[in-house]
Parts: C-alpha cells; structure tokens; sequence
C-alpha cells in the first residue's frame, strides 16, 4: 500500500526536557495505528508533532516523500489533509455546530457556501449528529461535541486523521458513542492514528499497535502479536498493569 | 427677574432660553464619543491582534519578524504614551502642537475625534490583548487543526469570541468617553460642558446649570449602558437551541438547488 507519512529519527524537546527521542515510523494508506503508552510517554506529543502543533527539534516527516519540515512548506496547506480530533474536543464555541463543519471547508478548501452545507451535512449524519446543527457547542453533551469535532475534522476530507485521546475526557456511557463512530471509519478504510487508552479499540480496531514508553517507541507490531505475545519486558509490565485495571 | 426665582424657577428659565443649546451640546458630545469608541475599537483590535502575532519555533532570526518586533515596540511605546498620560493635555499637545511643529492645522474636530480616539486605541489595544489571551488556546488549535492560518483563526474563531468577553470593556470606555469629552472644551468643542460654562456663566447660575447637565450626562451613560446589555444578550444568543426535524435536514441537505 501507498506510503502517506513517515517520521524518521523524530525528537523534541521542552528546553532540557526530552519528550521524543529518535521516533521512526511509519503510516500506509488505510492504516489504523494504535498509539498506546502511560500518560507522560510522549504519544500526545508525537500526535501533535505531526500536525505541527508543536514544532519537533529534529528529525523529519515526510508526508508524500516530502520533508514538512522545510521552511518553505505551506504549513497550513498540509494540515488541511492530516485533521486532528482532540481530547478537549476544541468546537469553535461562537458558532453552531453547522458552522463548526461548514468554515474550514470555506476558509480553507475554498469552497462555496452550499456545497460546504451539503458536506458538512453528510458527515453530521455519518456521525448522528444532523438534529443537532442549530445548537451551539456549549449545549452539547462531552459525547456528543467529539462527534461534531470528527465531523468537522472529516468534512475537510483529510488523507489522514490523528486522534488524541479521543475519549479521555468522557464518562464511560459516552466512550461508547464516540468508539462505535471510530470503528465504523476505520471499517470504510480511513487512515487514522489514534492516542488511545482504550485497550479493547487498540486490539480490535487497529490493524497496528506502537507502544510508546519515555520517549521512545519501545515495541510495534500486529495487535494480535503485541497484545498476546509482546516482546519487551516493558511491553508486558504495561500490558499487564493496564489490562489488570479492567 | 432670575435671581427672584426659586429653584426649580430657575431651572425652568434656564431650559427655556438654553435648552436648545443643551441639547446641540448633548448631541456633540455623544457623536464624539460614539464615532471615537468605534474608531479607538478598531485601533485596539488592530494593535492587540499585532501584539499577539506568535513567532514560529526556528524563525526568530528572520528579517519579517525582527520587522514584527519593531513594529510591536513601537505599538507598546504608543500605548505607554497615551494611557499614562491625561487626555485633556494630549489635546492640547495635538492641537497646538501639530500646528507649530509641522505646520498641520488641524481643525478643532478633527484634533477632538483623533485624541480621543487614539486615547480609546491606548485602552482597548490592552483589553483586545487580554481577550485574545483569556480564549483557550484549544480554540486556535482546533482552528489550526482545520488548515486555517494564524488571521483566519483570528477573525473567524478568536476574535468574535474575544470582543464578546470584552464588551463590557468596551461599554466602559464609551461612558468614559462620553464623560471626558469634557475636557475637550480646551480646544473650544462646544461640547455639552462646554454649554454649561457659558450658560453658568451668563446668568450666575452654577448649581441650577450643573444639576441639568449632570442629569443630561446621567441619561446618556445609563441608557447606552442598558443598550450594550442588550447587545451581550443577542450576542449570547437562546440558552435553548431547537432540534432540526426531517424537513430542516433535508432542505439543508438540499439546499443547492435553491
């Protein structure tokens, strides 16, 4: 499968701090990757490095073979087509949930009012959100903003969408809203990235699990592999900790 | 004659030889204020958007952004400049000064718009900035996330947010304005103070000319105080939103061909 995106030798740091430290990885079109790891490994920080919400210190990404990197890149342009779904949904809060999914498409994409309507109307109803557009973000329950937001993100059409932490900030009834929504993409071939807690969504879903541990990607591999057979001492200690909480 | 008068007699003889002159004043006095305000608004948008422009990691030793910070120095200089010093001799420095340093002779309304105005800029450039900076910064995130640049998010997302959390501010430096245009009487705006001194003066009647102006002042500042909560009100919009029925979808939907 086509190569989108590759990150080679990936490192950032806050000042003296180091938070990544020679990521290497890399997503094939139709990929769901998996982004395990305790809070404070880094997996938040990569997610974000990729959207250039923060800037890495070293390294590349290449998106298409192309260094995003370079200064000359239009940084704008290419986040366009990597969206990002947060764990504190970020819903423009002046407007409705129509127009939450409507500017990009206009501001950005150029296109005209109608068609945006249109769009945006199709992934409110993809995510069962269309009896909702009048209302404003703050009227909306933790569930049911995360939807609006992925379909905000999916009405800019990205080639990949990375999700951080998607369900972190909900109440356990409401993980469930947002999962099945997750699910259903990843089952019509959406590349996605997702920074994840929920074991059971890394194991089922995705057909590529990294477990990230102090700044390094510590194992990578199959689900069904790093789940049931994980090689690394420090895979086992997590998986073990985390699958006993459940 | 007037002195003979008791007070409310005075009052009465006042408003019926002045009471047109009150009312000119009244209105010069809120035409400066209001079209002040807007501008002084527009001026600290302005400012307070430049103030808050990021540098990108890795670009501070660009020429573009050593430009931004000059740029940015000298907005802060003007705003030191103008909120630490009083109004009322800033008029007197625009007026005369400009006059006998460069030759600009400004006309007395147009020195009492651009004091005022500036003076306004000084104020909300700070309020615009705190306001910028009070919005959660997942808003600009979620605006980046989209592929929109730093402007866009700007205008379409962090602005509008921004000027409804410092509208209060902002109805406070129209009341302000509508008080110190006051002082604006020093380059001879015939403004409603301006009234009241020569009413006062003519006729020895401090207290009687005082107490109508200062009821005239009072109605001006409470009614565009009651205004504005009505503004923040529409701004807020409904606490209920109404669920889209079939119908609605559909034409949403289908809107193109309308």
């Amino acid at each position: 499968m086509e190569k989108i995106l590759e990150l080679s030798h990936l490192g950032k740091s806050f000042g003296n701090h180091v938070v990544l430290r020679d990521i290497n990885f890399s997503v094939k079109k139709g990929d769901v990757i998996s982004v395990i790891g305790a809070s404070g490994s880094g997996k938040s920080t990569m997610l974000r490095c990729i959207n250039l919400l923060e800037t890495p210190t070293s390294g590349e990404i290449l998106f298409h073979d192309t260094n995003i990197l370079n200064k000359e890149n239009d940084i704008p342009a290419y986040r366009s087509k990597v969206g990002m779904v947060f764990q504190s949904f970020n819903l423009f809060s002046n407007m409705s949930v129509l127009d939450n999914c409507i500017v990009g498409q206009v501001k950005v994409l150029k296109k005209n009012k109608e068609d945006a309507r249109q769009k945006a109307m199709q992934f409110l109803t993809k995510v069962g959100m269309e009896p909702y557009i009048h209302a404003k973000p703050r009227q909306l329950s933790g569930g049911q903003k995360q939807r609006v937001a992925i379909a905000r993100a999916l009405a800019m059409e990205p080639e990949v969408l990375l999700f951080d932490e998607p369900t972190s900030a909900l109440d356990p009834l409401m993980v469930g809203e947002v999962l099945n929504v997750m699910k259903t993409l990843a089952s019509e071939g959406l590349t996605m990235i997702v920074v994840t807690h929920e074991m059971s969504f890394a194991r089922d879903v995705s057909n590529h699990v990294v477990y990230m541990d102090d700044g390094f990607i510590v194992e990578e591999g199959a689900p069904s592999q790093l789940f049931s057979e994980p090689k690394e001492e420090k895979t086992k200690a997590f998986l073990a900790t985390i699958l006993a909480e459940k | 004659m007037i002195s003979e008068m008791n007070f409310l007699g005075r009052i009465i003889y006042i408003l019926q030889s002045y009471g047109v002159s009150y009312l000119t004043g009244a209105g010069t006095t809120l035409l400066i204020a209001l079209v002040s305000t807007v501008i002084g608004c527009l001026i600290g948008f302005a400012v307070g958007v430049i103030q808050t422009i990021p540098v990108r990691e890795g670009n501070e030793r660009t020429p573009g952004v050593y430009f931004l910070k000059l740029c940015q120095m000298i907005l802060h200089a003007y705003v030191e400049l103008f909120r630490g010093t009083p109004m009322i001799v800033q008029a007197v420095f625009i007026y005369y000064g400009l006059a006998q340093i460069w030759g600009i002779q400004l006309g007395m309304w147009q020195a009492a718009f651009l004091v005022v105005s500036v003076n306004t800029g000084a104020y909300m450039a700070e309020s615009v900035r705190g306001g910028i900076i009070s919005i959660d910064s997942g808003q600009m995130e979620g605006a980046k996330s989209i592929g929109m640049n730093h402007f866009q998010a700007m205008i379409s997302v962090i602005l509008p947010q921004a000027f409804r959390n410092i509208l209060p501010q902002i109805g406070n430096n129209l009341i302000i304005n509508i008080k110190d245009t006051s002082v604006l009487s020093v380059i001879s705006i015939v403004d409603l103070f301006f009234v009241h001194k020569s009413v006062s003066g003519a006729l020895y009647t401090y207290f009687e000319s005082a107490s109508i102006v200062m009821l005239i002042y009072l109605t001006m500042t409470v009614t565009v105080s009651r205004l504005l909560r009505l503004l923040e009100k529409y701004l807020d919009g409904s606490e209920n939103y109404e669920l889209a029925d079939c119908m609605d979808i559909g034409n949403q939907m289908h809107k193109k061909g309308a």
